[in-house]
């Protein structure tokens, strides 16, 4: 193969033909069907990351003697999708309970955007996901799975009860298919244009 | 009496991770830190020391021979991602694999990729 390492004094005029991959960040609670709505989409694959014991853990288990050991690991959902040779949407779908946060903090870092998946029957589960989002100013958008036999609620009410913005996009979707699940994905995108629309150039032409 | 040697913590969180003796107990990497979905890729160097890689160097290695993302090959060889990312680290400090961010991360992601990526996601 005919590549070099590219030296990081000279620059990279290779630059534009790179490859690049956008993270999508998938939040919500357990069984919300984060997992489902990545199969649905993309290509799913098992990824395995570590969480340090949170002092609830610790006081089940005995960690006398192994305190260098108080790491578990945790399965994500990683999706990859290809948009083109040159370009791969990763998701990763990550629990939504706030001692998952420190996997949190690195997916974030330069992701395009994050879609909370909620479940009507149990909206408080969304709560820490909105939180962190907000607070850290990620883009997301809302999406309802709109499980069998759940009373479906007025976009509105739900805006109402999670404390949304008006112009926060809330989407009902049906994470077992693909379309509505590219839906979701799309939605996200066009909310994050139209916010990249309204910021100010940040002098970078 | 039940082995003590696998402690599950609850129904969502698996056993206390063993894979670190793979690392020798380190569970942070040198040098540079590296994004999940930065590119690697090997470099084409000799290996000086065959010896100082353990079998799940030389996976990694193989699965960067064409350029790929840290979670990928995490995912491919089935270690946690801490494990990997030492793993990747080693090498690079060897010499083997170069890492790289992804230009899209340096900045924040322009309207044109936005837009790629909308029509991308149309075309699915």
């Amino acid at each position: 193969m005919d590549y070099g390492v590219s030296d990081p004094a000279s620059g990279n005029p290779r630059t534009s033909s790179q490859h690049r991959a956008i993270k999508i960040l998938l939040a919500g609670g357990f069984g919300v069907g984060k997992t489902t709505l990545v199969g649905a989409v993309s290509e799913i694959r098992p990824l395995r990351t570590e969480e340090p014991l949170t002092e609830g853990s610790l006081r089940t288990d005995s960690t006398v003697g192994v305190e260098g050991k108080t790491t578990t690991t945790v399965a994500m959902d990683f999706g990859r999708i290809s948009l083109r040779s040159d370009l791969v949407l990763y998701l990763f779908g990550t629990p939504g309970q706030q001692r998952f946060w420190f996997m949190w903090d690195e997916l974030a870092i330069g992701a395009l955007g994050a879609v909370v998946l909620a479940d009507t029957r149990r909206l408080a589960d969304s709560f820490p996901a909105i939180d962190y989002f907000e607070r850290r100013a990620i883009p997301f958008i809302v999406a309802l799975n709109c499980f069998d036999g759940a009373r479906r609620y007025e976009k509105e009410d739900v805006r109402m009860a999670l404390d949304l913005e008006p112009e926060l996009p809330i989407v009902l979707c049906d994470a077992r298919s693909k379309e509505s699940a590219k839906e979701v994905l799309i939605a996200l995108v066009e909310h994050v244009l139209i916010t990249a629309s309204e910021e100010p150039l940040s002098g970078i032409v | 009496m039940p082995s003590n040697d696998e402690r599950w913590l609850d129904a969502e969180a698996g056993p206390v991770v063993r894979p670190y003796a793979l690392t020798q107990g380190r569970t942070r990497h040198a040098g540079a830190s590296f994004d999940l979905v930065a590119t690697v890729t090997a470099t084409q160097a000799a290996i000086a020391d065959l010896g100082s890689l353990a079998p799940e160097h030389m996976s990694v290695l193989q699965l960067a021979r064409a350029p790929t993302t840290v979670a990928d090959i995490a995912s491919d060889v089935d270690l946690p991602l801490g494990v990997v990312r030492i793993i990747l680290a080693d090498l690079r400090e060897l010499g083997l694999v170069a890492i790289r961010t992804p230009v899209v991360m340096a900045e924040r992601i322009d309207k044109h990729t936005l837009r790629e990526v909308l029509n991308g996601l149309r075309g699915l």
